[in-house]
C-alpha cells in the first residue's frame, strides 16, 4: 500500500519560460503573466461605474470591502515584521474620531481632515504602542486586542468626543461614485507601496525581524525604531479608511472601535494568504460582499468567520491566495519513486 | 596608538535568578591585540561575551569601550560602535539565499556609513564579503539557500556577517567548533589578515592547539571565575587551570 | 466598611474567574484565549441540564464541569495541537473559538432573562455590619480553596511539578519521559475545569449575560498581565489590587468607570512594567 507513487510539483512550462524577463517571447507569456492582475485591476476600476447596474448599496458595501481591504493590507504589514495585532479597530477609530474632531469642533473641511487624521492618527498610534514593541510578541497582540476596548470604554464614561452619541452632522463627500473611486486607488497604491517595500533591502530587515530578532540586533540594527516605522506605515491605511468613511457616513461613534473591524481584516488576510499583501485584499473584497449576501444570518456571520479563520489558521496556514497562485504555476504529477524509470 | 585600553571590563557580575553566572571578571585589552577566552564547558564564557556586547545586563560591573562607560549601551549601538561578535549558536536567515543573508548587516548604520552603497552594490558587496570568507568564486553557493549551507560554510558565513561591520573588536565565540583541521587551517590566514588590518580580537574557544597559533594572551575562566591570566604557555602549566579541565572532563576535548 | 467587604468579594470573584486562564499558562505555557468562551459554556451546560433536562441541580454543575473540560480538552487536541509552539497562532486560534462559542449561543437566542443559575444557598447575613449574601460568601470560601489546592498541587504533587517541569523546560522534561502533548492537553482540561468552577460558582450572582464571555477573558488577561503571568501569588494579589479598584472607582466615579479599570490596569502594566507585579519574564533584552 505505501506509495509507489510520489508528487511532484513542477513548474508549467509557460511559468518557466517567463521567469526571467528576457524570456518574454510571445504575447502569450505577457497575458500569462499580466493577465490575472490586469484582469482584477481592471475589474476594480470598472466596478464603480456599474454604479446604476449595481446600485447604491453595492457600491457602499464596496466602500467597507475596502476599508476592511486597507485594514488586512496593514496587517499583514505588521505580520510581516512579526506584529500580530488583534485590534486593527484601534487605527479605524483612531483615525475616525480625529477626522470627525476636526470637523465638528474646527469646522476644517473633509479635504483637510482626511490627510491630516490619516498622518496624525498614524503617530499617534505608533506613540501609544510604542512601549510595547520592545517586549514579546504576545504582549502586543494583548494590547491591541484591549485598546480598542479601552477607547470604547473611556468615550463612553468620560462623554468626550460626543460619548456614546458620537459626533454626527459631520460634512459629507461628494457622490458615493467619487468616494469608492477614492477607496479603490487608496487599496491599489497600498497594495503596490507594500509589496515595493517588503521586497526591497528595507522589507528584508523587516522579515529579518520576524523571523530572527536576534541576528538583526547583532548586525546593528534597533529593532524597536525598525517596528515604529511599521507600525506607523501600517497605520496609514488604516486611518485613512477610518477617516473617509467617518465624512461619508458624516458620523463617528464608539462603534468605529467595534471588534468587526479587527477579525474582518485578520480573517480576510488569514483565508487570502499571510505575506503575499495581494491575498489580504482579496481576502477583503471576497469576505465582505459575502458577508453582505448573507447579512440575514446576522451574529451568525461571526461564528461562520471565526470557524473558518480557525480552520485556516490549522489547516492551510498558506492562505487561499498561495494556493491559487500554486495551481496557476504549477501542476502536480505522480512520478514513480527511484528505482523504476 | 592611544593608551586607554579599547575594551577593558570591570569587575563584571551575573546572577540568573539566584544562579551565578560571571563572578567578578575583569581584564583589559589593548587596540590590536589577540585574546583568547578559554575555560571548561559551562564557565561563563558566552555570558561574558553577551555581557560585553549587551545582550545580558550585568548584575553589577562596567564595560568600557575606548574609556567610554558603554554598560548601559543597548546591543545594537555597541554594534554602532564597532563591537561586532559571532555566535556559538549559527542561526542565519535560512529563508534567505546565502549572500541575502549579509543584507541586513550591510543595511545597518555603521555598515551605510562606512561602506557605502545602494540597492545594487549592497548585493555586489555581499557576494565580494563572502568570497573574502572563502566561499569559492563564480560558484554557486552563493546563492543557494542558507538552510542548504554545510556546517562549515554556515560557519564562513557568520564570519562575513561580522565582517560586514567592519568591526574594531570582533568577539568570535566559538568559530572553531564542529570544523575539521583542515576548515580551520583554511580560516587561519584569513584570521591573520583581520588581525593586520587592526582590528582586536577576541576568541572563545575549545580548540586550545589552533587558538594559541593566534593569540598571545589567554584568560581562563572557571566557573564564572577569571582564575588565570596570561600567555599560553604559562597559563597551561597552572595547577589550577589543569585542575579546572580535566576536574570536570575526562579526556578534555581539544 | 462596606467597600472592605464587596472589594474583597469582588477581588476574589476576579481571582477565580481569571484562574483556569492563568493556571493553563503557568502549567503549560498555552494562552487559551477560548477562556470566555468556556466560562459561558459551563453556564449554559448546567442551565439547560438542570432546566431543560430536568437533573438535580449539583448534578447538573458536575456534568458541565466535565464537559467544559472535555471540550477545552477537544480544542487543545484539535486546534492548539496543530499549531503549539506558535505563540500568535495559539492566540488567534483560540480567540476566534472562544468568539464562535459565544457568538454562536448569541445567535441560538440564550439572550434573555430567563437564562439565570439559582445560588447554592439562598438567604444573606450581616458581617461586621454589611449586608452580604450566602453565595458571596460561598464563593470567597471556594475562592481560597482553590486558591490553596491548586498551590499543593503545582508545588507538591508530581503530576503538577511535571507540568510545570514542562512549561520551564520543554527538551529536558521530554528527555525525563514526560509526554508533552498529553500533558498540554491535561493542563487545558484542568484549566476549563476551574473555569467551568468559576463560572457556575459566579454566575448565580446574576443572569447569564453573553458579554460576559468577552468581559471574563478581559479579566483574567487584566489579572495576569498585572500580577506576572506565571505566578500564583501574582494572579491572588493582582486580583485584589483590580477588585478593589473596581469597587472604589465604582463608588467614587461611577460604574460605567469599572471596565475601564481593568483596562487601564493592563496598558499601565506593558508599559511601565510588562512582567507583572510577580512576573518571571525577563525584558526582551535578556535572552539570547
Amino acid at each position: 500500500m505505501s506509495a509507489a507513487y510520489r508528487k511532484e510539483r513542477l513548474d508549467r512550462g509557460i511559468k518557466a519560460r517567463s521567469d526571467d524577463i528576457f524570456a518574454l517571447a510571445s504575447y502569450r507569456e505577457l497575458l500569462y503573466l499580466i493577465g490575472p492582475r490586469a484582469a482584477l485591476i481592471g475589474g476594480l476600476l470598472i466596478f464603480p461605474l456599474l454604479r446604476d447596474i449595481i446600485g447604491l448599496v453595492w457600491l457602499n458595501v464596496m466602500l467597507t470591502a475596502c476599508s476592511i481591504a486597507l485594514l488586512a493590507l496593514s496587517w499583514d504589514l505588521l505580520a510581516s515584521v512579526g506584529l500580530v495585532s488583534l485590534g486593527q479597530a484601534m487605527f479605524f477609530g483612531v483615525g475616525g474620531y480625529i477626522a470627525g474632531y476636526l470637523n465638528d469642533a474646527y469646522r476644517v473641511p473633509p479635504l483637510l481632515t482626511i490627510p491630516i487624521a490619516t498622518v496624525l492618527g498614524a503617530l499617534v498610534c505608533t506613540a501609544i504602542l510604542y512601549p510595547v514593541l520592545r517586549l514579546r510578541g504576545i504582549y502586543f497582540a494583548l494590547i491591541t486586542l484591549t485598546l480598542p476596548l479601552l477607547f470604547q470604554r473611556l468615550i463612553e464614561a468620560t462623554k468626550i468626543l460626543g460619548g456614546t452619541e458620537g459626533l454626527s452632522a459631520l460634512d459629507p463627500l461628494p457622490e458615493t461614485t467619487v468616494v469608492v473611486y477614492i477607496a479603490i486607488a487608496a487599496v491599489l497604491i497600498t497594495l503596490f507601496g507594500f509589496r515595493r517595500l517588503i521586497n526591497s533591502d528595507y522589507g528584508l530587515v523587516l522579515k529579518g525581524i520576524r523571523d530572527n530578532d536576534r541576528s538583526v540586533i547583532a548586525a546593528g540594527i534597533n529593532i524597536s525604531w525598525y517596528k515604529a516605522q511599521a507600525v506607523f506605515l501600517a497605520a496609514l491605511p488604516g486611518t485613512f479608511a477610518g477617516a473617509l468613511l467617518t465624512h461619508q457616513l458624516q458620523f463617528v461613534g464608539i462603534l468605529a472601535f467595534t471588534a468587526n473591524y479587527s477579525i474582518l481584516p485578520l480573517a480576510s488576510t488569514m483565508i487570502g494568504g499571510v505575506g503575499t499583501f495581494a491575498g489580504a485584499m482579496l481576502g477583503a473584497l471576497t469576505l465582505v460582499p459575502i458577508s453582505e449576501l448573507f447579512r440575514g444570518f446576522g451574529t451568525w456571520r461571526v461564528v461562520f468567520y471565526s470557524v473558518i479563520l480557525v480552520i485556516f489558521i490549522v489547516g492551510l496556514p498558506e492562505g487561499i491566495f498561495h494556493y491559487v497562485q500554486r495551481q496557476y504555476h504549477q501542476f502536480e504529477r505522480r512520478a514513480p519513486l527511484s528505482g523504476d524509470k | 596608538m592611544s593608551a586607554v585600553p579599547i575594551l577593558a571590563v570591570d569587575r563584571l557580575h551575573k546572577r540568573f535568578s539566584g544562579i551565578g553566572a560571571v563572578y567578578d571578571v575583569s581584564f583589559e585589552l589593548e587596540e590590536g591585540a589577540a585574546l583568547g577566552i578559554i575555560g571548561p564547558n559551562g564557565s561563563g564564557k558566552t555570558t561574558l561575551v553577551n555581557l560585553i556586547t549587551g545582550f545580558v545586563r550585568p548584575t553589577s560591573g562596567r564595560v568600557f569601550f575606548r574609556g567610554k562607560d558603554i554598560t548601559h549601551l543597548m546591543p545594537h549601538e555597541r554594534v554602532g560602535l564597532g563591537i561586532a561578535r559571532s555566535f556559538q549558536m549559527v542561526r542565519p536567515f535560512y529563508n534567505l539565499p546565502t549572500f541575502k543573508n549579509l543584507i541586513i548587516p550591510l543595511y545597518s548604520p555603521r555598515a551605510r556609513r562606512i561602506k557605502g552603497g545602494e540597492y545594487g552594490n549592497r548585493d555586489e558587496v555581499a557576494i565580494h564579503l563572502l568570497e573574502e570568507v572563502g566561499f569559492e568564486r563564480d560558484s554557486q553557493v552563493p546563492y543557494k539557500m542558507a538552510s542548504n549551507l554545510p556546517h562549515g560554510y554556515l560557519k564562513r558565513l557568520e564570519l562575513a556577517r561580522c565582517l560586514a561591520l567592519e568591526p574594531e573588536v570582533l568577539i568570535l565565540d566559538e568559530l572553531f567548533s564542529g570544523m575539521s583541521l583542515s576548515e580551520i587551517a583554511s580560516l587561519l590566514p584569513l584570521i591573520e589578515k583581520i588581525r593586520e588590518q587592526g582590528t582586536t580580537l577576541i576568541m572563545v574557544e575549545h580548540r586550545l592547539r589552533e587558538l594559541f597559533r593566534i593569540v598571545k594572551e589567554v584568560i581562563v575562566l572557571n566557573f564564572g571565575e577569571k582564575i588565570a591570566e596570561g600567555a599560553p604557555p604559562e597559563v597551561i602549566g597552572m595547577e589550577n587551570v589543569r585542575k579546572a579541565y580535566l576536574g570536570t572532563e575526562v579526556g578534555a576535548s581539544a | 466598611m462596606a467597600i472592605l467587604i464587596y472589594g474583597l468579594v469582588n477581588s476574589i470573584i476576579l481571582i477565580l474567574a481569571a484562574l483556569g486562564f492563568s493556571l493553563t499558562f503557568g502549567l503549560s505555557k498555552v494562552a487559551n484565549f477560548a477562556h470566555g468562551g468556556l466560562y459561558l459554556f459551563a453556564g449554559f451546560a448546567a442551565w439547560l441540564l438542570h432546566k431543560r433536562l430536568d437533573l438535580p441541580y449539583s448534578v447538573a454543575i458536575l456534568v458541565s464541569i466535565v464537559l467544559t473540560s472535555l471540550l477545552g480538552a477537544l480544542i487543545y487536541r484539535f486546534i492548539l495541537q496543530r499549531v503549539r509552539g506558535i505563540e500568535l497562532a495559539e492566540v488567534i486560534a483560540t480567540f476566534a473559538m472562544g468568539v464562535a462559542i459565544i457568538e454562536t449561543f448569541r445567535s441560538l437566542g440564550f439572550v434573555t432573562f430567563e437564562f439565570n443559575l439559582p445560588p447554592f444557598v439562598k438567604g444573606g447575613t450581616r458581617i461586621l455590619g454589611v449586608a452580604i449574601d450566602y453565595q458571596r460568601l460561598f464563593i470567597i470560601g471556594v475562592g481560597l480553596l482553590l486558591a490553596i489546592l491548586l498551590w499543593v498541587f503545582t508545588h507538591h504533587t508530581k503530576i503538577g511539578l511535571a507540568l510545570r517541569g514542562i512549561a520551564q523546560d520543554e527538551h529536558t522534561a521530554l528527555t525525563l519521559g514526560i509526554e508533552s502533548d498529553w500533558a498540554a492537553m491535561l493542563s487545558v482540561a484542568i484549566g476549563s475545569a476551574l473555569t467551568a468552577v468559576a463560572a457556575l460558582t459566579i454566575l448565580p450572582l446574576g443572569i447569564i449575560s453573553i458579554d460576559l464571555g468577552y468581559e471574563v477573558l478581559l479579566i483574567a488577561v487584566a489579572v495576569s498581565v498585572l500580577g506576572g503571568l506565571e505566578s500564583t501569588a501574582g494572579l491572588v494579589v493582582g486580583g485584589l489590587i483590580l477588585g478593589y479598584s473596581r469597587v472604589i472607582a465604582a463608588d467614587v466615579l461611577g460604574t460605567q468607570w469599572q471596565t475601564v479599570v481593568y483596562l487601564v490596569a493592563i496598558v499601565l502594566v506593558l508599559a511601565i512594567r510588562p512582567s507583572g507585579l510577580f512576573g518571571k519574564f525577563k525584558e526582551l533584552e535578556e535572552r539570547v
